[in-house]
């Protein structure tokens, strides 16, 4: 029966995938940033969908990598950044020694689970698929032929669970704002004069080199405006412009009143300049 | 090399996502190990298809698919609502359902 020997090149690919992919899994787990995490699933999922394809299963594998890498992980991305970036996980333990008892369990279950797979499936004859599919028919025509046949009730039940997936996060992720529960312009110009501060906020990198958002802005005598700073970046040090007047070298108003031309000129209006 | 490889990575890509449901307290990123466990049973079921010389099990990992689709879009748009009144994507602060 074990008529299909499996070549070197699919382990020189599983040897190289795997590990990567199990990276990917150990990442996603380990890293405090959500944002990170996505990441290190979408290695892990990418590996996957190689292995599909590897395994006789291209269908599959481009369908593993456009859903679940393409259409879900940037689902995830969304959310996540819609939520909030910085809503990183809390390190305080609500369980005591959970995290430990989590991972002993973790251990003894892959450890278990492992050893009876490769103890039950050590001498696991491959037949491969290439009765079903190869040569005339694809694999997307024989898996068409399966699930238009045999599993085609399935396949109709699958069709309302996705309508009804796609109303149900309609329905939960609507907000149903009452008319005039929402403030009119008028209240929330009275509002902001109110506060200390009825003007905008200064924008980044003003008399600066750069205008990127890391860039503060300046205060008339070259303080970095601390309204300016952006949330969530570092403020940096950015290269000032030549101040036009040189007044950083004057230093007061009065030093620079002596530098003028003490003789009064004969043009009208000015100086001859 | 054998099918065994395969359905040993699987085992242990499963555990690293029931651990990681386990210790993780961000809703999100408890909602990525499930994913995980999805995928890692996909490929079982790939490598179990290719062992047997049958398409059901590309079938069914094509359902798990399906299925985790629909299910990421409730579960996502669950953690927004919860977000929006609770301030927090924390599975500890998230144990009522109604408010």
């Amino acid at each position: 029966m074990n008529d299909v020997v499996i070549g070197t090149g699919e382990a020189v690919v599983f040897w190289v995938l795997g590990p990567i992919a199990l990276a990917g899994a150990l990442g996603m787990v380990l890293s405090r940033n959500a944002v990170h995490s996505a990441l290190w699933l979408v290695n892990t999922m990418l590996a996957l969908g190689v292995f599909y394809v590897v395994q006789e299963a291209p269908f599959l594998g481009a369908v593993q990598i456009i859903v679940y890498t393409g259409a879900i992980m940037i689902l995830f991305l969304f959310v996540l950044m819609l939520v909030g970036r910085d809503s990183s996980d809390s390190v305080v333990e609500t369980l005591r020694g959970q995290r430990v008892a989590a991972i002993v369990l973790g251990l003894g279950f892959a450890g278990l689970v492992g050893a009876g797979i490769a103890r039950a499936t050590q001498a696991l004859p491959v037949t491969g698929l290439a009765a079903v599919q190869g040569g005339e028919t694809s694999n997307i025509e024989a898996i068409a032929e399966v699930l238009f046949t045999r599993y085609l009730l399935a396949f109709e039940v699958t069709s309302a669970l996705l309508i009804t997936a796609a109303v149900g996060a309609m329905v939960l992720a609507h907000i149903e704002r009452e008319p005039g529960t929402r403030p009119t312009q008028k209240e929330l110009s009275r509002a902001r004069f109110l506060t200390d501060r009825p003007q905008t906020l200064p924008g980044p990198g003003v008399f600066a080199r750069g205008n990127s958002v890391a860039a503060p802005a300046l205060l008339p005598d070259g303080r970095l405006a601390e309204d300016s700073f952006a949330t969530g970046i570092e403020p940096q040090e950015v290269e000032q412009m030549p101040r036009p007047t040189g007044r950083a070298e004057l230093g007061t108003p009065d030093a620079a009143l002596g530098t003028l031309d003490p003789a009064p000129s004969d043009i009208p209006g000015g100086r001859d300049r | 090399m054998s099918l065994t490889h395969y359905l040993v990575l699987a085992a242990i890509l499963f555990t690293i996502g029931a651990v990681g449901v386990l210790v993780r307290r961000n809703a999100i990123v408890v909602f990525m190990c499930v994913e995980l466990m999805l995928n890692s049973v996909n490929l079982t079921l790939v490598t179990f298809a290719r062992a047997n010389g049958t398409l059901d099990g590309q079938v069914m990992a094509f359902f798990v698919m399906v299925v985790a689709a629909a299910e990421v879009v409730i579960g996502l748009a669950i953690i927004m609502s919860i977000y929006r009144t609770r301030r927090s994507a924390s599975v500890d602060d998230a144990n009522l359902l109604k408010y």
